[in-house]
């Protein structure tokens, strides 16, 4: 059976920039086969430079990349991109700005064949506070925020420096689970909101984002111990640690082979169809200045087995 | 120009300047004059039909809120607790117990040909079980080889058997869903709850969406089911309507021996601009029997499904907050949109709060783009107030009530949903006709029954299914509910000057009683015998469609 293929929310209520998000990871994509699905075509989601051809509800893109809009069956929807040849590598959906991305994130459980690798939840910093107080829709972006293994704070430009701090304070006290990055424009690099890159090569340089590197480092171990999982994934899921994202492919207490990914606080292990890895590998990303890779090193030498 | 003049017992004309005649001359498909015969000849050479001598005629009913999927259901068992009619006339007797639902999936199992086909019901409502939860293993009587399921009669759940969950990949442990109920063995109980959970299984039962929606054969069997409801136009609300379909609607209401004006909307999911555009390129391809162009919104979910969106102090069992169905930016631009294109938009609001979302959106709206007779619709509307009520009246609003709710889910809202003294105020009518908001019933079909004299009986009783009265005060005369399915529901489609009372210039459609409605008691409304229509003068009687 193939490996599941990842799939990331990209939540957040209305105006927030979850279409720029798209528009950019689309863009930024490096060689990965990427399948949008967005709650409808309404004000032109994708690029037009990024589309080669509309054949009905699906948009080909390029790279082999597609884009097809759900409506109100977004299961359909998913059983189509499962059915696709080749299969797509990583999966994006840009739910409804009322949608709970944890609602559909449970239903992506109904559906063998995908991992939910992250939900992001993008706010944006001038409104925001005045949405999450609305008599109408307060609540349902409260929750969004608090469902958000990632609240891509956006739009920070519009924002005073005086006002942004706590902006932020305010997001902890509303949203504690939640890890919160600043952008504008949705730019963050895609290493970290899709995934690390192929673990054998390592983590690509993004080619087009030139301040993945300045925002952000990585931290890459390799080691030969076989690795306690569900300890590891419990401790670098500690907020102390203020990771953002980690993955690892390692062997288990059985000796078998076994994947990990991190996005915030969210960890899922499972054992992995990768043939057994020589080495185990683990690389971890968190905001420049705030990777504690003593802590890294102390955490994985405990969860050896 | 041929003239034709119905002879009749009675006709009910809904026009007061003239309120009872004896004969009607069509011509053209529309009335020529109603009145004594020897007025009418006044108009020239006729032939008299006297075949609907002995019946009483009133406007042909008008449903404001039904959904093709009631013709698509009846290809499937009927598994319902109430007695119910198919499109070939024949009474189904509800299935008093679950046992007697599985034997009626076993007896029809008996009939298929195919070995490997599966099975599904419809109309299932354990509610009236003492609430005995159907698992996979009842079904497994049915079959332990083939997929059998059935959907609720919410349609908000089905169950199924073990074949149905192997078929999908379920019969294991691990499903870690809300939807997805497991047993003490860790498999699922073949309870699935919601879309999500229930699309994968609907799919092998042969219940996909299209089929859903109203294919062809379902569009036939809806329209033979409004012929013996006494029914000449009835709405699909919603749709998306897409291509195909509307082809497809196009060429089979234009048929001959079609006998229905259907008024499909088109289901709006956000995009505020292109749907609007799409809605007024719709318009541009209706025809008299396909009035295409009007906008339906979604706001929130059910009462009884804990999803739609109460004001303080919410659900009464503590149930938390429905849920919101679209943006209200994406709904308010919608609106404005839709004023200034001159479409309709009928918008689904089941809790007060979505209501008062919608009347505050209709506040700014037509701030923006004041529009005279709008006509814009809420539709279920079912907990409003006299002050919501009021505001309806102050911005133009019509309502569309779910007056059919009380009997099948009245007991429901008294004990658990929203309590005793919210009950009585659901499905205002009374309020309605007090404040001036133009009122609609409707059935919401196939939720509950296409059948408007049902849904009059409804307003004017208020009885739940245990024999409660329901609001008392919110009770309607018969004349104001038969207003309400024929006149009313046409105001809110803007079809009343065409159809909806039988007067010169209007449609020739008509509803074939064999008694009159407003003669008999009040009581007697609901099992009103219906002969049939005649519709835009083609004579319908219900005993000679098409069976199959």
């Amino acid at each position: 059976m193939p490996s599941p293929i990842p799939v990331t929310l990209i939540g957040g209520y209305l105006g927030a920039g979850k279409t720029t998000l798209v528009n950019h990871l689309l863009r930024e994509r490096g060689e990965r086969r990427i399948a949008v699905l967005v709650n409808d075509f309404g004000e032109l989601p994708i690029d037009d430079a990024l589309i080669e051809s509309r054949d009905g509800p699906l948009l080909q893109l390029a790279g082999g990349c597609v884009c097809c809009s759900f409506g109100s069956d977004l299961m359909a929807a998913l059983q189509q991109m499962l059915a696709l040849q080749p299969r797509p590598e990583h999966i994006l959906i840009e739910t409804s700005g009322v949608a709970l991305p944890a609602a559909v994130a449970r239903m992506l459980g109904l559906l063998p064949g995908l991992r939910l690798d992250a939900q992001l939840v993008l706010a944006d910093a001038e409104t925001l506070r005045r949405h999450a107080a609305d008599r109408y829709v307060g609540e349902l972006v409260r929750e969004q925020l608090q469902s958000a293994d990632l609240v891509l704070l956006n739009k920070t430009d519009l924002v005073t420096e005086a006002g942004l701090a706590p902006l932020c304070e305010w997001l902890r006290a509303v949203a504690p689970r939640s890890r919160v990055l600043c952008c504008q424009q949705a730019q963050l690099p895609p290493e970290l909101l899709l995934d690390v890159g192929t673990l054998s090569a390592g983590p690509r340089r993004p080619a087009a984002v030139p301040d993945a590197g300045v925002l952000f480092d990585t931290l890459s171990l390799e080691f030969d111990h076989a690795v306690d999982m569900a300890a590891l994934a419990a401790m670098l899921a500690a907020p102390p640690l203020r990771l953002l994202r980690a993955k690892g492919l390692m062997r288990d207490r059985a000796g078998q082979p076994h994947s990990l990914h991190l996005v915030g606080a969210r960890t899922a292990s499972a054992p992995s169809s990768h043939a057994q890895p020589q080495r185990g590998r683990l690389v971890c990303i968190a905001l420049r200045g705030e990777l504690q890779a003593a802590h890294l090193h102390a955490a994985l030498a405990a969860c050896a087995v | 120009m041929k003239t034709t003049v119905f002879q009749a017992r009675k006709i009910l004309t809904m026009n007061p300047s003239r309120p009872l005649a004896t004969h009607v001359a069509v011509r053209d498909g529309r009335i020529l004059g109603v009145g004594p015969l020897e007025e009418l000849a006044g108009w020239g050479p006729y032939t008299l039909d006297d075949r609907l001598a002995s019946k009483v005629l009133m406007p042909g009913l008008v449903e404001g809120h039904s959904h093709l999927m009631e013709g698509a259901f009846w290809r499937f068992v009927y598994c319902g607790w109430f007695d119910r009619r198919d499109p070939n006339g024949k009474v189904w007797a509800g299935a008093k117990s679950l046992d007697e639902a599985v034997q009626r999936l076993s007896r029809a199992l008996a009939t298929l040909d195919d070995a490997a086909a599966p099975l599904a019901g419809w109309g299932f409502d354990p509610i009236y079980f003492d609430n005995r939860r159907c698992v996979r293993e009842d079904l497994d009587r049915v079959s332990t080889s083939r997929p059998v399921g059935m959907i609720h009669a919410s349609g908000h759940i089905i169950n199924c058997n073990s074949a149905a969950l192997a078929a999908i990949g379920w019969l294991r442990s691990g499903i870690d869903h809300p939807g997805v109920p497991l047993g003490s063995d860790g498999l699922p109980t073949g309870e699935l709850k919601g879309p999500e959970a229930m699309m994968q299984v609907a799919q092998v039962l042969g219940m996909d969406r299209a089929v859903l929606a109203g294919d062809e054969p379902a569009l036939h069997l809806f329209s033979r089911l409004c012929v013996r409801a006494g029914v000449t136009t009835a709405t699909d609300l919603a749709s998306p309507l897409p291509d195909a379909a509307v082809d497809m609607m196009l060429t089979v209401t234009a048929g001959e021996d079609f006998p229905t004006r259907i008024v499909p909307l088109l289901r709006l999911m956000g995009a505020p601009a292109e749907g609007v555009e799409r809605a007024a390129a719709l318009r541009e391809r209706a025809t008299d029997r396909l009035r295409l162009g009007r906008i339906k919104m979604v706001a929130d979910g059910s009462i009884q499904g804990f999803s739609a969106r109460l004001r303080w102090p919410g659900y009464h069992n503590g149930a938390p907050n429905g849920l919101w169905y679209m943006a209200p930016q994406q709904m308010r631009q919608t609106l404005v949109l839709a004023l200034q294109r001159g479409l309709q938009v009928h918008t689904h609001t089941n809790g007060d709060e979505a209501t008062e979302m919608l009347l505050e959106l209709m506040e700014q709206a037509l701030s923006e783009r004041p529009t005279p007779d709008h006509r814009f619709t809420l539709q279920h509307c079912q907990l409003a107030d006299a002050a919501q009520y009021r505001r309806m009246k102050a911005l133009g609003l019509c309502v569309n009530l779910f007056a059919n709710h009380h009997f099948y889910w009245g007991d429901e809202h008294h004990r658990l949903t929203v309590g005793p003294e919210r009950a009585t105020r659901m499905n205002a009518c009374a309020t309605a006709l007090a404040t001036g908001v133009p009122l609609a019933i409707h059935s919401d079909a196939p939720i509950t029954p296409l059948a408007p004299l049902f849904t009059a009986w409804c307003a004017v009783h208020r009885l739940t299914a245990s024999g409660r009265v329901l609001g008392e005060h919110e009770r309607i005369g018969v004349a104001d509910a038969l207003r309400a399915i024929t006149l009313g529901a046409a105001y809110t489609l803007k079809l009343d000057g065409e159809i909806g009372s039988i007067e010169c210039g209007k449609r020739a459609d008509f509803c074939v009683l064999d008694d009159d409605p407003l003669a008999v008691p009040s009581l007697a409304l609901k099992d009103l015998p219906v002969w049939g229509v005649v519709q835009d003068g083609r004579v319908f009687a219900a005993n000679d469609l098409p069976t199959d």
